[in-house]
């Protein structure tokens, strides 16, 4: 492959030529409206999540307490019908300051999203949520943390019931 | 290479019109777990490479592929997703097992249609984005347009597409997976709220979920698990045209190419003397007879009359849908063409129960990805 | 086990661009037609077409896979389309082995298409509904984090700093400027440009990461009878693997990838390679981010944990080095259409394993290279060994 770039087929256009009018072009809107039945495994972390506190389930083939619960351990092929309740504190396993929201929108104050490995799970065993009442640049792999919950009247049985998890004071 | 494959195991879970008692992941489950143990083997120790058929927008997600190998057993193992239809997963299946790497493959597909709340929206979005949507239209009418052309081409009538509905839906009151079961006279499938005429509403597939497990096995695997393995003879499938403007409106040349590499594979030249019994598309009635005439089981303008005179009845000369199709067991999205493919092996085996046909060995899936597609897929099997 | 023996023999690709005038059809045919001349082949040649093509998302068509066909050269012929996230690019070819490998097809089509600039405002909000809809898309996720979450843990857990990644992104931008398809090439990045630019998610900054593009590869692969009749330079696909991990990505350290590693065990078993490190001549792993390139590297047993770092300051993989990597110039050179990113590598090995590179041309004349991608949620790994 030795041409030159002129050769290879491939237009490229820039923001400015949408802008100016130049590109013929349409534009949609998808409607895409889902109802997902959360069936009876996650239907349950869900319901726990309501009551106020985070639900494992325990494989007792290899040993394992995971979060969130599922009917089978994907290790072992066996089914999974013991669930356990998990503390809802941590410890960060990994986390990041994002200063860039989903849709693209820059923002002064990061988000922290993390993977906060829960105390009462297995090693490595952990669930992704935002960290808050934390400064950015004092978050550490290996802070412990402790789950912020909205008030019980405001829940509605979803993993946003926690608002984020803040450092646990030092006693 | 070129051993011969075979089904060693089947399992399902549905079907029915709602599932709400199980997520995705446990109806998948629930049908793993069944096909494994019909086949006698362990997925985490035993199952070589697992197969998915999806598409993004039937669950929701992007890259759906994330969410499929936790409950098939197929962690950390060879897995991939085709977005196709069911016999397209299983031709992959079996061609991975021709390739000689592979000796025992496991297949999947599902329909959780019930949690799709814009589901003909979604459907109008596979049309051409430039050309096609803007008209704003339901897809059916794409079926609608097909179904006024293959009837002016082929002769058939529309009495004839309504008895493809009282036969499939009357099979399917014999069938205990199936939801839409029901007793109807022609005058009723020919009646109630119309949808893209002459297509009425009767006359198309209501969605149903479910999910369907097939496990695949080399032959000398497939032996020594299975003292009744269903012998996959041969495959095939053919995208025709993708755009509108250029299709052929009256036959479904797809089905046709599909079934000429199957037969070819399978060494039949004669497909009304090999082929017992089959499950065909029925999606929409009209496809029943379109599909059987592309597949060379009935000439040209032959099918409709013959459905009439009840060739294709469960006690016919040649038994087409006895599970009760589309029409009866329900639209499965992606996983129809399993659908079909199951009722086959079932009745090869012997395990069709009230639906057993006598004496049957060598039987036909087929299976459309609905509109507004001309792709689809074509697996012969026998015992 | 003997097996069926299959070759590349053709390949093409248009460029890649961060917004292109043509419709993703138009692209596939680009593509494709290309491909098809490389090798003097024409579509009556071709029997079997396999599409590889990340997230309809981005298209906002639903069953892309069916509105590519026409433009892959699909019509009235065999034709399915695989998927396996950003994985997909090296795993189609892969679909395409096993086609020609059963017995079924002598010649099959390989194209992989991607535009990810219908998607507005920005491709990368349609990656939100990667996330499972439950128990993670509520926090509006966004595909930046888990990028960063695993780039930070990697970088944690062997102590390895920002300079010492940014080196790669240095590296494949300088390596693609000498690739005619390329969008990001150049000639003059330093380590400093790419730790100045500014960060999006801690510890990732702009010039970590590929960007948003359009483009599409296509190749021709041939049984061994068939391409030996089309060239005289057919490489050989000698060893294939995949593999797809749990979707409980939190459950996992990210530190390492297992599954690179039980995908590219299952390529070197069948390429019956037992040295990787000194049978392989080129490699081109995946490489969105730049921390990744390391991270596969790792993976792909090609050097040992936490240790890439050190195989790039030492020069090992620069295109004169021992173990060049990423002669292309990677996604991070070149561009990342997804689907297409992946195949471009194939492409890239295709090309140096015939001496046809031109100024990116590997010397010492390389017989054997790798190429591998990455997908899902931290999950899939696909890696197909060639050779000549």
């Amino acid at each position: 492959m030795s041409e030159s770039s002129q050769n290879l087929p491939g237009t490229p256009l820039s923001e400015k030529d949408f802008q100016d009018g130049l590109i013929l072009h349409s534009y949609d809107e998808m409607q895409a409206r889902y109802a997902w039945d959360t069936g009876t495994a996650i239907g349950s972390y869900l319901a726990a999540l309501k009551e106020g506190f985070l639900l494992g389930g325990r494989c007792s083939t290899c040993r394992r307490t995971v979060i969130p619960p599922r009917v089978v351990c994907e290790w072992c092929f066996r089914p999974m019908d013991e669930y356990v309740p998990l503390q809802d504190t941590g410890t960060v396993n990994t986390y990041s300051l994002c200063y860039v929201t989903w849709d693209v929108q820059r923002i002064r104050e990061p988000e922290i999203p993390a993977v906060i490995e829960i105390d009462g799970a297995s090693p490595l065993h952990g669930i992704l949520h935002k960290l808050g009442e934390v400064d950015p640049q004092q978050v550490r792999i290996g802070m412990r943390v402790r789950a912020v919950w909205k008030e019980p009247a405001e829940r509605q049985g979803a993993i946003t019931d926690i608002l984020y998890f803040k450092p646990i004071e030092e006693a | 290479m070129n051993e011969r494959v075979a089904v060693v195991g089947v399992g399902w879970s549905g079907f029915r019109p709602v599932s709400p008692d199980l997520s995705y992941k446990e109806m998948m489950y629930a049908a793993a777990v069944r096909a494994y143990q019909d086949a006698g083997v362990d997925p985490r120790r035993d199952v070589q490479s697992f197969i998915t058929v999806a598409e993004d927008f039937h669950e929701g997600t992007s890259i759906f592929d994330e969410y499929t190998p936790d409950q098939l057993g197929a962690v950390l193992k060879p897995m991939h997703t085709i977005s196709g239809d069911g016999l397209h997963g299983l031709a992959t299946g079996y061609m991975l097992i021709q390739t000689g790497q592979f000796s025992l493959v496991a297949i999947e597909g599902h329909s959780k249609a019930s949690n799709i709340l814009t589901l003909p929206q979604i459907t109008a979005y596979a049309q051409d984005p430039v050309v096609n949507r803007p008209l704003g239209l339901n897809s059916d009418f794409i079926a609608g347009l097909e179904m006024n052309r293959y009837l002016y081409e082929s002769g058939a009538t529309l009495e004839q597409c309504a008895s493809v509905v009282v036969k499939n839906r009357g099979n399917a009151l014999r069938n205990p997976s199936a939801p839409y079961g029901a007793d109807l006279e022609i005058g009723e499938a020919l009646g109630g709220p119309r949808l893209a005429w002459p297509l009425n509403q009767r006359q198309a597939a209501v969605h149903a979920d479910g999910a369907i497990v097939m496990v695949l096995a080399s032959e000398q695997v497939a032996r020594s698990l299975t003292a009744q393995p269903v012998w996959v003879l041969g495959v095939g499938w053919c995208n025709d045209s993708y755009a509108l403007e250029y299709r052929n409106w009256s036959q479904a040349v797809y089905a046709r190419e599909a079934a000429r590499l199957a037969y070819r594979q399978a060494g039949i030249r004669h497909p009304t003397q090999a082929i017992d019994f089959a499950e065909v598309d029925d999606t929409y009635a009209y496809k029943e007879l379109q599909s059987l005439e592309a597949l060379g089981l009935f000439r040209s303008g032959e099918a409709g009359p013959a459905t009439e005179q009840l060739a294709t009845a469960a006690d016919g000369e040649l038994p087409v849908n006895v599970s009760g199709g589309s029409l009866g067991m329900g639209n499965l999205l992606d996983a129809t063409g399993l659908g079909r493919a199951l009722e086959v092996v079932l009745q090869l085996r012997g395990q069709a129960g009230a639906r057993q046909l006598n004496n049957v060995s060598t039987g036909l899936a087929q299976s459309w990805r609905g509109v507004p597609t001309a792709s689809g897929a074509v697996a012969v099997f026998s015992n | 086990m003997a097996m069926r023996k299959v070759a590349v023999v053709g390949a093409g690709m248009t460029r890649f661009v961060r917004r292109a005038q043509e419709t993703a059809r138009e692209l596939t045919w680009q593509a494709t037609h290309q491909a098809l001349d490389s090798c003097g082949l024409t579509l009556d040649d071709v029997e079997a077409v396999c599409m590889g093509t990340a997230p309809d998302a981005f298209d906002g068509v639903h069953m892309k896979g069916e509105y590519l066909s026409d433009g892959a050269g699909a019509w009235r012929k065999p034709y399915m389309r695989s998927y396996v996230g950003g994985g997909t690019g090296v795993f189609v070819p892969i679909q395409g082995w096993y086609h020609v490998a059963s017995g079924m097809f002598d010649v099959c089509l390989v194209v992989a298409e991607e535009k990810m600039s219908s998607f507005y405002p920005h491709a990368q909000a349609a990656f939100l509904t990667i996330f499972d809809h439950t128990t993670e898309r509520p926090l509006k996720p966004n595909l930046l984090w888990i990028f960063a979450l695993e780039m930070n843990r990697y970088m944690q857990t062997y102590g390895i700093s920002k300079a010492d990644i940014a080196r790669v992104a240095v590296k494949n931008k300088r390596n693609a400027a000498d690739h005619p398809s390329a969008l990001l090439g150049d000639k003059n990045i330093t380590v400093e440009d790419v730790l100045n630019s500014e960060v999006l998610a801690w510890p990732v900054n702009r010039l970590d990461v590929s960007p948003v593009t359009d483009g599409a590869v296509a190749l021709v692969l041939a049984a061994e009878h068939v391409a030996q009749r089309i060239t005289d330079k057919p490489v050989w696909i000698e060893g294939v693997g995949w593999s797809l991990d749990t979707a409980y990505w939190t459950n996992r350290d990210l530190a390492y990838p297992r599954y690179v590693e039980q995908a590219a065990r299952m390529a070197y078993d069948m390429a019956g390679i037992r040295e990787p490190r000194k049978e392989i001549n080129i490699v081109e792993p995946y490489d969105p981010f730049d921390y990744k390139e390391l991270h596969h590297l790792e993976g792909l047993l090609l050097a040992d944990r936490g240790q890439a770092p050190q195989l790039l300051a030492d020069g090992v993989t620069e295109r004169t080095g021992n173990m060049p990597v990423c002669p292309s110039g990677g996604l991070l050179g070149v561009g990342n259409p997804i689907a297409a990113a992946g195949l471009m590598k194939i492409a890239e090995l295709f090309w140096q394993l015939r001496g046809e590179a031109g100024a990116r041309q590997v010397p010492g004349q390389p017989k054997r290279g790798l190429a591998q991608a990455w997908g899902d949620l931290m999950q899939v790994g696909t890696v197909v060994i060639m050779g000549r």
